[in-house]
């Protein structure tokens, strides 16, 4: 069962207290029953973001975002298209350095320690915490060789066929590409690919694993495997997953948090990507405590 | 308005007056490619029709035969030309790769702009310039040599590359770049190890196009490399024959036998050039088809 501490993740807000309860479809509420009891395991944060605010030149993507990202578990970001969770992802692992323009201010701590601290060094930030995006982006190179290649940049040389197996079985692959392991990446399908990408991304074992909206370029039957295989990683690696597929969420995510546009400063027309509402997805799904996410959730949106 | 009583779907006069200007153009781009293919033909068929007496072996085994004499070649000019353009290369390729990266993948934006603003203008200065400012820098005083000629070549070849391989490095997805700085590459292992791999084919292709430019060049070598070597000669030390300037050297000359092979060693080379247009073509959409496989 849940602790009480998990269901009052969110720093306080002045939300408006849920008005009564939620017809949910009956759907969601058999994907609850089916929890393992591995979220029994106390919450250990992995990564903590305190007043994070991202800028794209004047413009305000992420306003004021404090969540605690916890170990071995599955975390989604849910909210609608623009509210910041992708630049919020991307400043965990400070890819947002590459992004002309944004300047990120707040504190983000892995480990304790300030990933935009003097002296912390963004290539080592990103070996750590890994990253797949939205669209499959294998190189075309050969299906070891992308497997190997973060194996190789970071001399972890020895039994390099012995790690890129190991990578391609964590990202239930192994079997469908043993057999072309030499062949160039690009003839797989778009949801072998995918996996490619998190087996690419795991090789390097990294103990925080960033994906944006994973399986929003795929097709069902692949959406479900990237979904089943998220499932097995949690015991392995803790996860932060974007996505816009609320269903998705709630098949594979242990903790929610949603975010929604709203105006920031003093000024009406100064608006940018706030935190919700932030708790275990049951809860967030059933018994929202904002009527922001009541309505995102239930599909009364916009 | 017009056409009003005319059904709904037959589009009335205005129509059929854009209908006629679109017919006009493409009339007018067929006549314009038409003249492109017709004036190429008339050039390769006319040379080799002038050249056609002095096209033989010995052309390309031979050195040059002392006046009114019958049966000489330009394989001083040929090896000459090949060293030239191989040592040009060398330094241009390196060179003009470098420039691309730098100018797409590291500088800032003002500064990419400036350095594209340089290469184009480099791409516009006359070969004669570049032979002289070569000529003024390193022949003066120590005398022509191939690694001169080879520099102005070079010269000119740089701006030719650098704008071919900036083009297939803007096509590179920005995701492959991600990716691999996702895994904590540097941006520099980045460039090694994903863009120019990925981006391998064009660049290839540049520099086939620019050694095809470079092949006929005569200005540039006119001051910097030999106008008047009749023997066979690889130390670049030394200056290097080529074919543009036997072209050059034998029509000026009052033998007949050498205006014919001055029009033979012309079908040489425009076949040279034209072979290696199209190998650069066809590395191009090798490069392209196996990327997508
Ligand atoms: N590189 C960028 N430059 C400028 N604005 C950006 C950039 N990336 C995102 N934005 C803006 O920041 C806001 C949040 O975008 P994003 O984080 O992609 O949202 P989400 O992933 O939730 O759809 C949007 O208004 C978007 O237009
Ligand atoms: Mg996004």
């Amino acid at each position: 069962m849940k602790t009480r501490s998990e269901t009052s993740l969110t720093p306080a807000r002045d939300a408006a207290p849920s008005e009564g309860l939620l017809s949910q479809p009956a759907a969601l509420d058999v994907l609850f029953e089916q929890r393992s009891p591995a979220e029994a395991e106390p919450l250990e944060p992995v990564l903590e973001a305190r007043a994070v605010t991202v800028r794209y030149g004047a413009a305000v993507a992420v306003s004021d975002v404090s969540l605690d990202v916890h170990r071995n578990r599955v975390t989604a970001f849910i909210g609608p298209s623009g509210c910041g969770k992708t630049t919020l992802l991307r400043t965990f692992n400070r890819m947002n350095d590459l992004v002309p323009g944004a300047v990120v201010s707040g504190r983000v701590a892995y480990h304790g320690v300030d990933v935009n601290g003097a002296g912390v060094d963004p290539i080592e930030v990103r070996r750590r915490i890994g990253m797949v995006f939205q669209r499959p982006n294998p190189f075309p190179k050969s299906v070891f060789d992308n497997v190997a290649f973060g194996l190789r940049l970071h001399g972890l040389k020895d039994d390099l066929s012995g790690r890129v197996e190991e990578a391609l079985r964590r990202a239930a692959l192994w079997d469908e590409v043993k057999d072309r392991l030499g062949k160039n990446a690009l003839g797989l399908s778009g949801g072998q690919q995918q996996r490619l990408c998190i087996a690419r991304a795991l090789a390097v074992e990294p103990d925080l694993l960033l994906m944006d909206e994973p399986a929003s370029a795929l097709d069902p039957i692949s959406t479900t495997r990237i979904e089943d295989l998220l499932r097995e990683l949690r015991s392995q690696v803790t996860i932060v997953i974007v996505t816009h597929n609320m269903q998705q969420a709630a098949r594979v995510a242990d903790l929610t948090a949603f975010f929604s546009v709203e105006p920031t400063g003093g000024d009406e027309h100064e608006r940018g990507g706030v935190l919700i509402e932030y708790g275990p997805t049951e809860q967030l799904f059933t018994r929202p405590a904002d009527r922001r996410t009541e309505d995102y959730v239930t599909g009364r949106f916009g | 308005m017009t056409g009003r009583e005319a059904s709904p779907l037959s589009g009335g006069a205005r129509l059929r007056r854009r209908r006629a200007a679109s017919a006009g153009a493409e009339l007018l781009s067929l006549l314009a490619a038409f003249v492109a293919v017709a004036v190429l033909v008339v050039v390769v068929v006319s040379i080799f029709l002038k050249g056609a007496g002095a096209l033989s072996v010995h052309l390309f085994t031979r050195t040059p035969v002392p006046f009114g004499e019958t049966g000489g070649g330009i394989e001083q000019a040929l090896i000459g030309t090949a060293e030239l353009v191989a040592l040009a290369t060398s330094i241009a390729l390196p060179a003009g790769v470098l420039v691309a990266v730098y100018a797409h993948e590291f500088a800032p934006a003002g500064v990419a702009r400036l350095v594209r603003l340089c290469l184009n203008v480099l791409a516009g200065v006359p070969t004669i310039v570049v032979g002289i400012l070569v000529f003024t820098l390193m022949v003066k005083g120590s005398g022509q040599s191939g690694w001169a000629g080879a520099l102005a070549l070079s010269i000119i070849m740089v701006p030719l590359v650098a704008r071919g391989s900036e083009e297939v490095l803007a096509v590179v997805p920005a995701t492959l770049r991600e990716a691999s700085l996702a895994l904590g590459a540097t941006r520099a292992r980045t460039v090694l190890r994903v863009v120019l791999p990925t981006a391998v084919g064009g660049i290839v292709t540049a520099t086939i196009l620019a050694v095809a430019r470079v092949a006929g060049e005569t200005a540039p070598l006119l001051f910097t490399s030999s106008i008047a070597a009749t023997t066979v000669n690889t130390d670049p030390q030394r200056p290097l024959a080529s074919v543009a300037l036997s072209i050059f050297a034998d029509s000026e000359s009052p033998d007949p036998h050498a205006h014919q092979e001055a029009w033979a060693a012309a079908f040489v080379l425009l076949v040279f050039v034209l072979a290696i247009s199209i190998g650069a073509r066809l590395v191009a959409s090798r490069a392209r088809g196996g990327r997508l496989r």
